[in-house]
């Protein structure tokens, strides 16, 4: 596919936190991790899905001021970000494996509407609903 | 200003609401969650999410009963026991405090009005539903009737 959404952006608190969890835990892998002085272009994909890469950023100077950074910092903490869909193949067994690396559930494996779906959060507060796909 | 590390841990105990709000809930536990104290829990959790913790239990306690009448066919008993009442009298008071009708009301109503909401995850959903009660139930009640405070909904703060 060579046209679409490529690159979405989330804040994260901490990139090498966030690395760690969507790599280690997610199952994501490192597109680009390029770095100019403290400005950072993070970005990770999901290993079946090339053309889109997700980003993980730091809200700051100079792209963001410090007191909108403290806003979107603490927007984030409070879990007031959008939210996020990961779709697997089965919920229950993807719970069992990132339940087992350590992954913040907020919802367990629940079957509704002929689905079965489970939430959970990164480190930084931002929100995932892992639903199964049909 | 917070700090985000402190919201962090106060979203902690708002998800643990969101995910068993049947539950008893005291300050105690909601703290024990966020690994802070008692007393500063009840005041910074209302300064990062605008409403009293108990008060933002009581809002998701009647999102899930009004979504258990519109949806299944459970008696009202049962309804009022799983959303984590103690008597069907609290909850129908309650209830009908928040949502200006009674349980019974709602319950014809909704089955009344066809909804196609599936494509909506149900977390979304939840929160959409949700009352949004920027009044104590029991100051809303005081301006309405000018009636006692029942204790089961009487706010920490």
């Amino acid at each position: 596919m060579s046209q679409g959404v490529q690159v979405v952006g989330l804040y994260v608190s901490d990139q090498d936190e966030a690395l760690a969890f969507y790599t280690e835990k997610v199952g994501f892998r490192v597109h680009t991790d390029a770095r100019n002085g403290n400005y950072r272009w993070l970005t990770v994909q999901h290993p079946e899905q090339p053309s889109f890469q997700l980003g993980l950023f730091v809200p700051g100077p100079p792209t963001v001021d410090e007191a909108t950074a403290q806003t979107l910092r603490e927007a984030v903490a409070k879990g007031a970000m959008p939210p996020l869909v990961l779709v697997v193949a089965d919920v229950r067994a993807t719970f069992d494996r990132m339940k087992a690396r350590g992954v913040e559930f907020t919802q367990e494996p629940v079957e509704r509407f002929g689905s079965v779906d489970a939430s959970f959060r990164d480190p930084a507060g931002n929100g995932w609903k892992l639903v199964q796909a049909r | 200003m917070q700090d985000p590390e402190l919201l962090r841990r106060l979203l902690r105990a708002k998800d643990r609401m969101d995910a068993a709000s049947q539950e008893e809930w005291p300050v105690s536990r909601l703290a024990r969650v966020s690994g802070v104290s008692e007393a500063h829990f009840a005041r910074s959790f209302k300064e990062a999410f605008g409403v009293p913790p108990h008060r933002y239990l009581l809002t998701l306690r009647i999102e899930r009963a009004k979504a258990l009448l519109r949806d299944t066919d459970l008696p009202i008993t049962e309804i009022a026991f799983r959303t984590g009442w103690k008597s069907l009298g609290t909850f129908g008071r309650t209830f009908r405090d928040v949502t200006d009708e009674s349980p019974g009301d709602f319950r014809s109503r909704a089955k009344a009005t066809p909804h196609d909401l599936e494509s909506v995850p149900a977390c979304f959903l939840h929160a959409a539903h949700r009352p949004d009660l920027t009044i104590a139930v029991s100051e809303k009640r005081r301006q309405e009737a000018g009636g006692t405070n029942d204790p089961d909904t009487t706010e920490v703060t």
